[in-house]
């Protein structure tokens, strides 16, 4: 492909992923040798990074202290929050979602999952999978992360050994069996050495796979959005005040799902009427056709009452529309719920009120056990639970559209919020 | 790229029109922080995207230190003459005047400190509960772990500790009474989406970005420019030098840098090429480690 210094950049895609790790998983290493080889490291940041390392008298730089951002970080050296890392290269720009891997930390963990394409597990060579490997691929596969790729990080620790490498990839794939993830990718690298993460090892001719940039550079990611059934929650109406669109009403939002077109036979949920899509316009004029994620109005043939928290579905493919479901929940919250407690319930640009009826149980996110026994909940558990609503929702599975599909839920009290929902 | 692929400018640029679309529903009073400096630029030109054909609705703010430069400001006049929108200003010289705050004295004075008292003021007068900015995560190691949606308490404040999650594309905006939010639609954006989307979209920016004959003073590692509110010291010299600026905050405090770029293609390409930060040439983030953070923390924008 001919590749154009000058204007490149007008067909590169964006690829979010995450990571999760502990101290000395080799996490931040991994991550500060992406930015240095993709020259994302700025010389004032390294400057910076030498002289904090001085200081805190490291021999060599620490480059955890480039995303542990806040001052408590830097002093208890841990990640606490999640930190947004940006990189590109002249094929794709990468956001890293890079939280803390520790189990009091599984809040921050589902935060950066819920919006990723793609996870980046790391297992230190020496100890195989240990339980935080467990417990991110099983956030990865909850929250439904289309792309999986295992490092088998510290290579060199182990001689290069083709045999440790093949020992922990069959381990793993047994343990993925129980997961819902289709595409894993293991690969074998040393962060620290840099083998086969920018460039390809020479230490290990026996792999015969890619590096990681080049996976996370080439991973298809166009089908990680819905293209089929289509969903666009109406985020606000805009009814210009100006003469030469007296009669405009465009509907405000973004495509959560499908592809819509000029013309389609569309139906208004709740309310039920159905129109044709008059036009779908932008600041930059019509589109011929608006898919997931695009920003856009859409404008009907028919003058029906719509506000925002409606939703424009193909009236040949609708979503559930009910006011109970059973969702997995994440508790974020100090306190757990307590029966028939009530929360604000957020979902697809709608606001109404939600009552946790039931917990069926808790889910060990370790080991996976469902616990049906103790189902007292506290903060960073996974739980099973049936909620009513106040009002109808229009309601995808999670696993058929994850912005359809998930909802969280608000203290009304301190509105905080306490919980984050997969719809089941 | 596939056929149902957005590119990541426009990826970018629809996240941030749903999340200023978010603002306006969810609040009564929103408004945007302007500074008449790139960001806070792009930031409008999105707003008027999401709500095209109608008006931008929302108030522009600005905080005018009395040490701007003056290309800042006759830029956001024409801005605000041009979109129609209401335009506030929150006046630091005020704030002096009226003995609210102390300015600061000695080397390396600065308004910048000054800036949160007379913000933190505007906000409560004019009753606003949220303020759209342009701050960016890849700017400053503090700011990387800002939310979209950022939670204010009564006093202004901001507690990074505490913060709630952000999830999927669902912003919690519920708040009591006296609180407010600050949102950063460009959140993701980095100098470089910056720069290529202002010229791909033909956005106009003051003419202190490009490159352009200046009188400098070369104090702390930095191009200042001279202007009245800066003295000479021992063996310092004005000298003109072509210079452009890769941030604009206050005349006192920014420097420039030498550079040819005299178009916005050219300074995509030296974007690219460069090798510091776009903030090392700022005073105000030097002065500690923590500076950016601790600013944040008492309500800085």
């Amino acid at each position: 492909m001919a590749y154009n210094e000058e204007n490149s950049y007008l067909d590169m895609e964006l690829l979010r992923f995450t990571t999760a790790g502990s101290v000395d998983d080799g996490k931040s290493t991994l991550i500060g040798r992406l930015l240095f080889d993709s020259k994302s490291i700025f010389e004032d940041q390294l400057e910076h990074l030498e002289n904090s390392s001085k200081r805190r008298g490291l021999e060599h730089t620490d480059l955890s202290l480039l995303t542990d951002g806040l001052k408590d970080e830097r002093e208890q050296g841990i990640t606490i929050d999640v930190a947004y890392r940006y990189f590109a290269t002249p094929m794709r720009k990468f956001i890293i979602a890079d939280t803390p891997g520790h189990i009091q930390y599984t809040r921050n963990m589902i935060t950066g999952a819920s919006t990723a394409n793609l996870a980046l597990i790391l297992i230190d060579a020496r100890n195989g999978i240990v339980e935080q490997t467990c417990r991110h691929s099983f956030i990865a596969s909850l929250l439904q992360i289309p792309h999986l790729i295992v490092c088998i990080n510290k290579m060199d620790l182990v001689d290069y050994s083709q045999e440790a490498y093949e020992k922990i990839k069959a381990n793993f794939k047994s343990f993925s069996s129980k997961l819902n993830v289709s595409d894993i990718q293991f690969i074998p690298i040393s962060a620290l050495n840099g083998d086969n993460v920018v460039n390809r090892s020479e230490n290990m001719d026996w792999y015969e796979g890619s590096t990681l940039l080049y996976n996370l550079e080439n991973i298809h990611i166009a089908s990680d959005h819905n293209h089929i059934d289509c969903r666009f929650p109406v985020q606000t109406v805009i009814r210009p005040k100006k003469d030469e669109y007296h009669d405009y009403r465009g509907y405000a939002g973004r495509v959560a799902g499908g592809v819509f077109k000029k013309g389609d036979e569309v139906v208004a949920l709740p309310s039920g009427f159905s129109s044709k899509v008059k036009g779908i316009h932008t600041m930059d004029g019509e589109v011929e056709e608006a898919f997931a994620p695009m920003s856009v109005s859409i404008t009907l043939e028919d003058d029906i009452d719509i506000g925002r928290g409606d939703m424009i579905v193909r009236s040949n493919n609708q979503p559930d529309v009910s006011q109970d479901m059973d969702v997995m929940l994440c508790w974020f919250g100090k306190m757990g719920p307590k029966p028939r407690s009530k929360y604000a319930l957020f979902h697809a640009n709608n606001e109404v009120k939600a009552m946790v009826r039931q917990v069926y149980y808790k889910l060990d996110i370790n080991t996976l056990h469902r616990n049906e026994e103790d189902t007292e909940v506290k903060m960073n558990d996974i739980i099973k639970v049936s909620l009513r609503t106040t009002k109808p929702l229009m309601k995808d599975a999670y696993t058929k559209n994850r912005l359809t599909g998930s909802l969280i839920l608000v203290d009304e009290s301190t509105n905080e919020t306490v919980a984050a929902g997969m719809i089941i | 790229m596939s056929r149902y692929n957005l590119t990541h400018l426009k990826e970018l640029e629809s996240e941030a029109i749903y999340v200023i679309r978010e603002v306006f529903a969810q609040f009564e009073k929103p408004g945007i922080l302007f500074s008449g400096g790139k960001d806070s630029i792009v930031v409008t030109h999105l707003a008027q995207k999401a709500f095209w054909p109608s008006k931008i609705p929302f108030t522009l703010v600005h905080v005018d230190t009395g040490h701007n430069f003056p290309e800042t400001i006759k830029f956001r006049d024409d801005l605000v003459a041009d979109l129609g929108v209401n335009l506030v200003v929150g006046s630091v010289q005020n704030s002096i005047d009226k003995g609210k705050v102390r300015e600061e004295t000695g080397k390396d004075a600065s308004r910048n400190w000054l800036q949160i008292s007379t913000l933190l003021d505007t906000i409560e007068e004019h009753g606003f509960d949220a303020l759209m900015g342009g701050a960016r995560r890849d700017e400053e190691k503090a700011r990387a772990k800002e939310r979209f949606f950022s939670h204010r308490d009564d006093f202004g404040q901001w507690d990074p500790k505490n913060q709630r999650p952000e999830l999927w594309n669902i912003f919690n905006g519920k708040k009591s009474y006296g609180e407010h939010f600050r949102v950063f639609p460009i959140s993701n954006w980095t100098e470089m989406d910056v720069w290529q989307y202002i010229l791909s979209e033909q956005i106009e920016v003051p003419s202190l970005y490009v490159a352009h004959q200046r009188d400098v003073i070369w104090r702390n590692g930095t191009w200042l420019p001279n202007s009245e509110h800066i003295k000479l010291r021992d063996g310092e010299k004005v000298e003109e030098k072509q210079i452009r600026f890769r941030t604009l905050g206050d005349i006192t405090i920014t420097g420039g840098i030498e550079s040819k770029a005299d178009t916005i293609e050219k300074i995509v390409s030296e974007v690219a090429a460069a090798r510091q930060t776009e903030r090392g040439n700022r005073a105000d983030d030097k002065r500690s480690e923590t500076s950016m953070e601790d600013r944040k923390k008492e309500g800085y924008f």
